[in-house]
């Protein structure tokens, strides 16, 4: 594979632009996007709970340009809207994460869940359909018992490539909080799924219980000041997990050690500089996503202005800061006024953990490249992504002056906002949502 | 053969009703009904030599049916289909369409395995049984486990049946096709077909397997590594002793080292059986150091694995070994930081002190185990408690009368007064082991308040818990100090208000009866019964006779005519209509007890007179038993 970091500031072109209806609803808003481990598919799930599954499409001698576009494979309704008439809550069918899991045999796995109910779900094929039947002929018309004079066991013939989706398994009733998060352990026996305040384990098998392994709740929740925000499990460490909060630390838990893992084992947090700090502080050192690096060194967090990465051996400082918007800074009022304040971004390695990805306002997402330190801005938008175009870089101006080209901070649309992104695990291919919209990106060939 | 007979031997004659066998009774839509049905009644009522393919023509159609539980029905009926269809024509058709069915609800791929593995004289006998594996090899892929254990079930059955020659030459290629299969699923699966193919073929291809078995103990997945330890000890045991030392110490040592923990404690279960195939004096160099390391694992779920099986392991090392290592090893684990493992180590105390070699038994309990579980007493965490509470009474037989009244009674007698009830149970449900030992008298002045405290705990099922040992300590205690102390508790729980304690102190009753008989009864505990009577709150008034139903048998006719049956008769006359229908309830009861005098004289009157009561449930009640009792 090319070094990505050459082609940093001119490398994506869109092959297509997918899932885009033109009058969209609320339930078409994409909550949540993920490649396979193989990068073969791709998953998103919505605010209606369907999840789309994209497979790429094999590469054809006959149009070599089409490798690598993702064409829907299959549609399924995840979740639906619930009522919990105990404590008479809605429950929304919004998708909060999917997560693949590795593959087993010829079908695929995917974990979905919304704010209280986790789901495992099986896709596969069927090409073969059992044909002949003794008490009906071709047509179907019931044949007169009587001539039945011979038995038929039906013969398997080729039919047309169906893709069928089942849920398998249905993980419930452990969560009074909303789920923020699911993560597969490495040891591929178990998950963990996370909520505003504990932590369960689940084996993949079992869905009638679960063990609680990290509990924040205070006994008198009006002591209550940190919330979880997400967790995942380490790549490689099956007894390794981290957890990020609302104060903008990350636990790293150690599951060997106990079997409640309320006392972390390491505790990753940036001391606040007293110059920076105002009435919004709190609600931007809050993290919104966590992500180990593929290699397990690093530990990537998301806060509302900030990507930073981590190293798991230094825990009193990020070893390296990457500024997403900084020019918001002198926004916060307004951002809090409009709700802004509270978008949980998230961010994604590429397949070698050399660049991260992470989104940002008016349709704009950002990459670092952690080698040679340079960052672009991108946009996702219907304008610039014909087929074989090149992406341009995007340039928010922030002084007075206004070149071409540059956009103004004021000029920004708040509503377009890209909170979820993906990186393909081998190649350089990433899924952008925007709102309604799905872009995928790909490196230039050749 | 002696299936080639008519088709339905094994069912009923051809007709409706064998048409129903078939089909089963499984509940199925009313379309589905319909259809069925109608076409059955038409066509099966002239019965002739062709309709006895009728049935089986619907079950083989029904294979595919979208109903599930039909589906389910006609696969398990698929011994009838296979006799039907002769064996030439299952092993060319059948099977061939069964090895493609794997994508069904795993309910019936389940029964499929399941079926198949008791295939081979449907497919021709043994000659032939090589024809069931491949629909075996696609179930052992499939991702359910469940599914996939009995497709290996099945297909070590098979195994069996295998000529040497034909499981060289169709089994073990299978094996081996599994075992290097691309999705971890089919390796898993593999892992557990070595075994039984190993001591049955040549020498070449023994070393293949041994081969293929050492590649998946490094296989990449831990899913495979996992299927591999757990079946490392299985497969030692049908190796050669030459290669159990070359080979499987080597994976042993690996896999009980294997980066993931969940590999590893798997490896601790194999240890127990590994340990039992070596020689003695090859132990210590082979086994214990990863016996070791495992009782020291970084990782709390190893230990409690090692805890867990502490007393096999201790079978499986021998008594030299057991002084040496295990005690100290035991020792670290009752004081594990982990309370889980703690919990697993205190559960194998007493099994542990039992299987302590005899000669110097008592010395290392008093000198290292005891001292751990004093410790452990006064642990912060209650499952440790309880866990211990439930053996440690077990230690007095093994210790004997002066050290139990020394060393072990005042951990009971603390633990008696433990904040948390489970652990008073505990103690309370296992008393008889003392009692055999030291007598009860020696505990019996802690006993009490412990047992006064349980009977009155805010929860019921704490009081229930207490209330289904009165009879065993009553027993234990004997009649004089059960009338001085425990009786009044017992009359107590007769006016519990929740009805779950009332219910059980009745049955509670009656067992006391049942041990200290009827005068007893009749002096102590009927007067106060037959007084609740005239209590003010009609559920206690119920609860008499709910006593009165319990204890008459026991009492015999005599106090039954004579104390329980007025007060019966006279509670006819209650107010509230719940009251009088459970005096007819009771009167059919206790009915049978009584002399037919008695029952002419005193309770048909009345029984006449609530049959004619106002309230329906009443009457109801009333004439049952009269009918019951044949008093009309």
């Amino acid at each position: 594979m090319k070094c990505f970091s050459r082609y940093l500031p001119y490398l994506f072109r869109p092959p297509s632009t997918i899932l885009s209806s033109t009058c969209h609803t609320e339930a078409d808003i994409i909550s949540t996007v993920e490649f396979n481990s193989t990068g073969e598919l791709l998953a998103t799930g919505d605010k209606g709970g369907r999840v789309v599954v994209f497979q790429r499409e094999q590469e054809s001698k006959s149009q070599p340009h089409r490798r690598g576009e993702y064409n829907v494979y299959s549609t399924f309704q995840s979740h639906e809207p619930e009522f919990d008439y105990l404590k008479s809550l809605e429950i929304e069918e919004k998708i909060n994460k999917i997560k693949w899991l590795p593959q087993q045999n010829a079908a695929y796995f995917l974990l979905s869940t919304n704010d209280k109910t986790v789901k495992l779900w099986k896709i596969s094929e069927r090409d073969k359909r059992p044909e002949g039947y003794n008490l009906k002929d071709e047509d179907g018309r019931i044949r007169d018992p009587s001539t039945i004079t011979s038995l038929r066991v039906p013969v398997l013939q080729p039919m047309d490539l169906m893709v069928e989706a089942t849920a398998r398994r249905i993980f419930s009733n452990a969560h009074t909080y909303h789920i923020n998060s699911i993560s597969v352990n490495s040891d591929l026996q178990t998950f963990i799924s996370t909520d505003d305040l504990r932590v369960n384990l689940w084996n993949l098998e079992i869905t009638d219980r679960s063990f609680n392994i990290v509990d924040i709740k205070p006994a008198n929740m009006e002591e209550l000041t940190e919330v979880i925000t997400s967790a995942e499990f380490h790549p490689q460490q099956c007894h390794t997990f981290a957890y990020s909060s609302s104060k903008g630390s990350i636990r790293l838990c150690d599951m060997r050690l106990a079997a409640l893992c309320d006392k972390h084992c390491k505790y990753f947090e940036e001391p606040e500089d007293p110059a920076t700090r105002s009435f919004f502080s709190e609600i931007i050192s809050s993290i919104s996503d966590v992500k180990f690096s593929h290699n397990g060194r690093y530990l990537m967090t998301r806060d509302y202005l900030t990507v930073k990465v981590w190293d798991l051996q230094m825990e009193n400082k990020p070893v390296e800061t990457y500024q997403v918007h900084d020019y918001l800074r002198g926004k916060l009022c307004s951002l809090y006024e409009n709700d802004c304040i509270f978008d949980k971004f998230e961010c994604v390695w590429n397949g070698s953990d050399s660049v991260i990805m992470t989104g940002s306002y008016n349709n704009f997402f950002r990459m670092f490249d952690r080698n040679t330190k340079r960052d672009v801005t991108l946009e996702a938008s219907r304008e610039n992504s014909k087929p074989r175009a090149i992406l341009k870089p995007r340039k928010v101006c922030v002084g007075g002056k206004r070149r071409k080209d540059e956009i103004s901070v004021d000029s920004l649309d708040f509503s377009k906002k890209i909170l979820h992104t993906t990186w393909h695990p081998h190649e350089n291919i990433i899924a952008v949502a925007a709102t309604n919209n799905l872009y995928i990106f790909q490196d230039k060939v050749n | 053969m002696y299936f080639s007979g008519s088709l339905l031997t094994t069912e009923e004659p051809p007709g409706r009703e064998g048409c129903a066998v078939v089909l089963g009774q499984k509940p199925r839509s009313a379309a589905q009904q319909r259809h069925s049905v109608t076409a059955t009644v038409s066509k099966m009522a002239g019965a002739d030599g062709d309709d006895s393919l009728y049935p089986i023509a619907v079950l083989i159609d029904e294979l595919r049916n979208e109903d599930v539980q039909l589906r389910l029905n006609s696969i398990k009926k698929l011994s009838t289909i296979a006799l039907a269809l002769g064996v030439e024509r299952t092993r060319t058709e059948l099977l061939p369409f069964l090895t493609d069915t794997i994508y069904d609800e795993d309910e019936v791929l389940l029964a499929l395995a399941e079926q198949l593995g008791n295939f081979t004289m449907l497919v021709g006998g043994p000659e032939y049984v090589h024809c069931l594996l491949p629909p075996l090899e696609s179930l052992a892929t499939v991702e359910e486990t469940v599914v996939r254990d009995k497709a290996v079930e099945s297909l070590r059955k098979i195994s069996q049946e295998h000529s040497p020659v034909d499981l060289e030459v169709h089994f073990e290629p299978l094996v081996k096709r599994l075992a290097s299969g691309d999705w971890f699923t089919s390796r898993t699966s593999a892992c557990g077909l070595f075994s039984v193919c190993y001591p049955r073929v040549s020498s070449t291809v023994k070393a293949e397997i041994r081969q293929h078995f050492r590649t998946l103990c490094s296989d990449d997945t831990p899913m495979v590594r996992r299927a591999a330890a757990s079946k490392l000890g299985e497969f030692a045991k049908v190796l050669e002793p030459e290669y159990v030392k070359s080979d499987i110490i080597s994976l042993f040592t690996a896999l009980a080292s294997d980066e993931q923990d969940s590999v590893r404690l798997l490896a601790v279960e194999a240890c127990v059986s590994i340990a039992t195939l070596l020689p003695q004096e090859d132990l210590e160099t082979l086994v214990m150091p990863t016996l070791r390391q495992a009782a020291e694992d970084k990782s709390w779920r190893v230990r409690y694995m090692v805890a867990d099986k502490f007393s096999e392991l201790q079978k499986a090392v021998g008594s030299e070994i057991t002084k040496n290592d295990l005690v100290p090893a035991f020792q670290n684990l009752l004081k594990d930081c982990e309370a889980e493992v703690r919990a697993a180590a205190a559960n194998k105390v007493k099994e542990f002190c039992e299987n302590l070699p005899e000669d110097n038994r008592e010395q290392i309990i008093m000198t290292h185990i005891l001292p751990c579980v004093k410790e452990l007493v006064s642990d912060t965490n209650q499952h440790v408690k309880s866990a211990l509470a439930s053996v440690i009474m077990g230690l007095s037989t093994i210790l004997g009368k002066d050290n139990t009244i020394e060393h072990l009674l005042p951990l009971f007698l603390a633990q008696l007064k433990d904040e948390c009830p489970e652990v008073r149970l505990n103690i309370i449900s296992n008393l008889d082991c003392v009692n055999e030992v030291i007598g009860i008298r020696q505990l019996s002045q802690s006993l009490l308040p412990a047992i006064v405290e349980l009977a009155e705990d805010a929860k019921w099922r704490v009081r229930l818990a207490i209330i289904e040992y009165m009879p065993l300590l009553a027993g234990q205690l004997g009649v004089e100090f059960f009338d001085e102390k425990l009786n009044t508790l017992c009359m107590a729980w007769l006016i519990d208000h929740v009805y779950a304690i009332r219910e059980a102190a009745t049955c509670n009753l009656m067992k006391l009866v049942e041990k200290f008989g009827a005068e007893w009864a009749q002096n102590t505990i009927v007067p106060k019964v037959l007084g609740m009577a005239n209590d003010p709150n009609y559920l206690h008034r119920m609860t008499t006779l709910f006593c009165i139903n319990a204890l008459s048998e026991a009492c015999g006719q005599e106090i039954t005519t004579k104390q329980m049956l007025p007060v019966v008769l006279k509670m006819s006359n209650d107010q509230v209509a719940n009251v009088r229908f459970n005096v007819a309830k009771s009167l059919q009861k206790i009915g049978p007890v009584l002399d037919s005098n008695a029952l002419q004289t005193e309770v048909k009157p009345v029984l006449e007179k609530l049959a004619t009561d106002s309230d329906m449930d009443v009457k109801y009640f009333a004439q049952e038993a009269i009918s019951v009792l044949a008093l009309a």
